[in-house]
């Protein structure tokens, strides 16, 4: 029609991924739930950095968060309460040439999976990993989490949380090997889209907390932010966030940070009112354990033979 | 005489005891090298031609208290003219560097009456009034209840040529004992040479120093010679222990990832892969924790070749929930469980075979995996190869039990050749058609290929939630029962491929020896003496434990009685409450009685010790007595 032949195609120059190719089953999200944006970031992420669907892992735990993988186009791993980060590293050890994201929840990486989160820092592989913090436990109905701000009631604490909330980003920089910490809210997706960005480029383990909405069970919890943008503080530097001119609009309060100043990134974890968004902490050196433990050489069976005779000729007791 | 004249130079002066096999222990307390002596004297003899059964004497404590019986370290090597299969009974002779830590073997281990004892004699004038006292006493025991008991000056020797004997009598103890079964003192000095090839020249002569000096020693002042000659023809032989077994196999199977956590007795075969694994471009990675190593590996195995992990009783515990996912979610995983003492720590140092049952039904829910144990060492190298091959093929976890016999035991077996098929295939990366089922499942067999990451149009989302064929969340009832069903095929498709078993003596009789792992070598040397005075016994050995090979129910019918011998705990009939209706049972015997609806008994112990043929010997002679009176 309109002179063109039926057939007629736009060579985009080889494969062009566009936004469909990253999406797979319509979310099962409560409607408002924070998931979906974080969802659709992602997808705009994967498309933009062109990211073949085929090499790109998501592996996710056991919460609401983790059923993101149900929802990508790419290949996915929805697995245990707590387990997601030593079966990401697993997919990674033996194939650097797979992109791997993690999706994983306040309860699920804070909680059930304290050992792993923690040495996982450590660890240093290449990956992204999203922690989406909610602040409850969803899926099993409304228990207090390891983030539950003290006093908020929840069917396990109905006199409200006795405790104090573990202040995770705090934690994760108090590791060693730390390498990437970022702070966002996912009701502002042009600071989460840029620092997930940030995170995709940055070479190890980075950490990203995403601060989530949960309208089922915690409708006014974020209230505060969400009313108040003085409430939230924008950490601002070339390597970090970058804020457009209409989001400094909005969110006047803001701050220089240098990203790879580690105690001034402790300072900024301790801040709790305002809120410090975008990224905290950046340190490209720090070794990569899926580069320091890579493969070193093709392995033939001529090299697996003589590699296992080398073994049999010392445990050789041959008749003399 | 010097020690360069080799075996026999004097031999004409000393009685010379021409013998089938013996056993020797040598004890002492942690730390003193008393291991590392036994199994320089193992080599050396398998290198002769002996057959050889190493068993390594293990404290719990890494330094047990100094001069306990508790604490009691070392190692028993059973020499033979034939193959020797298992630890043997008796101790024929014993070394031990200090009263107290022989006295530790006295109870555990039974010595023969009149037993040789090399007994180190720098206690008997010692400062300390009550050590010298503790000597005094232990050695007029010794003397009195027959042994023949032969002071030695291990360490007044020994200061000849080095500053600190603890560390150079245990070459001085080897020198002695190729003295008295003349073994080939060239072998021995070669052997030292290895064992020292990463330190200095020095200390590489002055142990050989050692080696000499107690080989003169032993020529001047010991009028016994054993001779236990060598076979001929055995071919070439390696000579490794049960977790070195495993480490290698774990090399030859191609597998490129192997996960774990420190626990013993398992770990000594990480250590010795993280040595060898990257010349094959293999990665051990140590995790934090157990879970953490299930989860690694089973990330590994889905984005690439079948993993590994290697753990023990506590570590599956752990690891449970992890291999119920690889279960559900068809991902291969091979998993060894060097089996210790349960439940809880237990005995981490010991033997046992508890864990069967929790290998077969340990995970929540219906989650089919396969179970296999090798019975020799031999079966730790190739059961890893086969292990692989079979998760790869079947898309489920495979389970190797050895366990803490298997571990630190030593014995030679023919030197396997390479074969290229052992090796994993390179993962499949060719692009797929578009909505290809990642679990495009068999209906017959409820086989399907797996998609790797990587592979062009095959992107799916692998969940442990009950799934469809396109492994979508089940949403309906039937899609979980379809699940289940074809998960569980898999094993019924896998064990119509399976051979029967075959009998270890007459195709039937009165009694049926059943046993599974280590305990094979003990099972068939005590069915071998019973059967050499007539008895009617036979022995079935599983290396299958699921799915269980086709024709067993069969065989077991053929038979008066069915005995499974195992190292686990089950209930006595002897103990007041304990009836036919309450009666807990062995791992093997429920299994059976479960499967074939035989009335299974079963023959156990749980003290931590591999099971002698002698024992077994006993209870075969007192069950044939009852079911065939005189």
């Amino acid at each position: 029609m309109f002179g063109l032949h039926d057939t007629a195609t736009v060579d985009t120059g080889g494969d062009y991924y566009s936004l469909q190719d990253y999406q797979s089953a319509v979310p099962r999200w409560c409607p408002g739930c924070g998931d979906n944006t974080i969802l659709s970031s992602v997808q705009k992420l994967c498309r933009d950095e062109q990211l073949p669907p085929e090499k790109t892992v998501f592996v996710s735990g056991i919460g609401c968060s983790s059923r993101f993988p149900h929802y990508m186009g790419t290949y996915g791993f929805h697995s245990l309460h707590g387990r997601a980060l030593p079966i990401a590293q697993g997919v990674k050890i033996r194939r650097p040439d797979l992109k791997v994201f993690v999706n994983t929840g306040d309860g699920d990486c804070c909680s059930i999976g304290t050992a792993h989160w923690i040495h996982a820092i450590r660890y240093n592989f290449d990956m992204v990993v999203m922690v989406h913090d909610n602040e409850v436990y969803g899926m099993t109905k409304m228990q207090t989490s390891p983030t539950t701000p003290k006093g908020i009631k929840t069917n396990t604490t109905p006199k409200g949380a006795f405790l104090d909330p573990l202040n995770i980003l705090q934690a994760t920089l108090g590791i060693s090997n730390v390498s990437f910490v970022a702070n966002v809210v996912e009701w502002i997706p042009e600071v989460m889209y840029q620092v997930l960005q940030e995170a995709y480029h940055h070479k190890g383990f980075s950490f990203v907390r995403i601060v989530q909405r949960c309208p089922h069970f915690l409708p006014s919890i974020f209230d505060p932010l969400l009313q108040d943008p003085n409430k939230l503080l924008l950490l601002t530097d070339e390597r970090g966030l970058k804020p457009s001119d209409d989001l400094r609009k909005i969110y006047k309060n803001e701050r220089p940070h240098d990203p790879s100043d580690l105690d001034a990134a402790r300072r900024i974890a301790d801040e709790i009112d305002p809120m410090p968004i975008g990224v905290l902490y950046r340190n490209e050196d720090v070794p990569v354990y899926d580069e320091i433990r890579r493969a070193t050489r093709v392995v033939t069976h001529d090299v697996r033979r003589q590699a296992l005779d080398r073994e049999f000729d010392r445990f050789a007791v041959d008749l003399a | 005489m010097t020690p360069d004249a080799g075996p026999n130079g004097t031999a004409a002066e000393r009685k010379v005891l021409t013998l089938k096999q013996h056993v020797v222990e040598i004890v002492s307390d942690s730390g003193e090298g008393a291991q590392k002596a036994g199994q320089a004297f193992g080599t050396i003899s398998a290198k002769m031609g002996n057959g050889i059964w190493t068993v390594e004497i293990i404290p719990a404590e890494i330094q047990p208290p100094p001069r306990s019986p508790a604490g009691a370290s070392g190692i028993r090597v059973r020499i033979g003219s034939k193959p020797v299969t298992n630890m043997g009974d008796e101790v024929d002779l014993i070394v031990a560097f200090n009263e107290q830590a022989l006295l530790g073997r006295l109870d555990l281990a039974r010595f023969k009456p009149g037993a040789t004892i090399l007994l180190e004699n720098k206690w008997r004038d010692h400062a300390d009034p009550e050590i010298a006292t503790a000597y005094g006493t232990t050695y007029a025991r010794l003397v009195e209840e027959g042994y023949s008991v032969i002071e030695v000056p291990m360490e007044e020797i020994c200061f000849r040529y080095v500053n600190n004997p603890q560390l150079g009598k245990n070459m001085f103890v080897l020198g002695m004992l190729c003295a008295v079964y003349n073994r080939n003192v060239d072998f021995a000095r070669d052997t030292i040479r290895y064992i020292f090839r990463k330190k200095s020249q020095k200390v590489v002569d002055s142990n050989i120093s050692l080696l000499n000096a107690g080989y003169e020693w032993a020529l001047e002042h010991i009028d016994l010679s054993f001779d236990i000659p060598p076979m001929k023809d055995i071919g070439r032989q390696i000579v490794v222990n049960g977790n070195q077994a495993i480490a290698l196999g774990v090399m030859a199977s191609g597998m490129d990832v192997c996960a774990m956590y420190p626990i013993t007795p398992a770990t000594s075969a990480s250590h010795y892969l993280s040595e060898i694994f990257e010349n094959v471009g293999g990665v051990l990675h140590q995790a934090e924790d157990e879970i953490a190593a299930a989860a690694f590996a089973v990330g590994a195995s889905y984005a690439g070749k079948c993993a590994v992990t290697i753990t023990s009783g506590p570590g599956m515990s752990l690891k449970t929930e992890v291999l119920g996912l690889a279960s559900m979610a068809e991902i291969p995983l091979v998993v060894v469980n060097v089996q210790r003492g349960g439940p809880s720590t237990g005995l981490p140092t010991k033997t046992e075979q508890g864990d069967l049952l929790q290998a077969l039904f340990g995970t929540h829910g219906d989650a089919p995996k396969v179970v296999m144990a090798p019975a020799t060492i031999e079966d730790c190298f190739y059961s890893v190869i086969t292990a692989r091959r079979i998760a790869e093929a079947f898309r489920m976890p495979v389970y190797v039990l050895s366990d803490a016999n298997l571990a630190t035991g030593q014995a030679p077996f023919p030197r396997p050749e390479f074969h290229a098929e052992w090796v994993a295939p390179p993962i499949d990366q060719r692009p797929v058609e578009k909505d290809t089922k990642p679990y495009d499942w068999d209906q017959k067999t409820g086989l399907s290929p797996r998609l790797v990451p990587g592979q062009p149009g095959g992107m799916y989302a692998v969940t442990g939630l009950a799934h469809t064929d396109s492994a979508k969340v089940a949403y309906t009832p039937d899609a979980n029962q379809e699940g289940s069903r074809l998960r569980s095929l898999k094993l019924a498709a896998l064990q119509r491929t399976l051979k029967s078993p075959t009998l270890y003596g007459d195709e039937e009789g009165d009694l049926l020896i059943v046993g599974w792992g280590s305990t094979k070598g003990a099972i068939e040397e005590a069915i071998d003496r019973v059967r050499e005075d007539g008895g009617s016994v036979s022995a079935l050995h599983l290396t299958f434990l699921q799915p269980l090979a086709p024709g067993i129910g069969e065989i077991l019918k053929r038979f008066k009685r069915v005995m499974c011998v195992e190292i686990n705990y089950s209930d006595s009939l002897e103990d007041e409450l304990i009836t036919e209706e309450n009666r807990r049972y062995s791992n093997l015997s429920w299994l059976l009685r479960a499967r074939y609806l035989v009335d299974v008994q079963n023959w156990t112990n749980v003290h931590g010790q591999p099971i002698g043929p002698g024992k077994i010997e006993e209870m075969i002679r007192e069950n044939l007595a009852v079911l065939q009176p005189a």
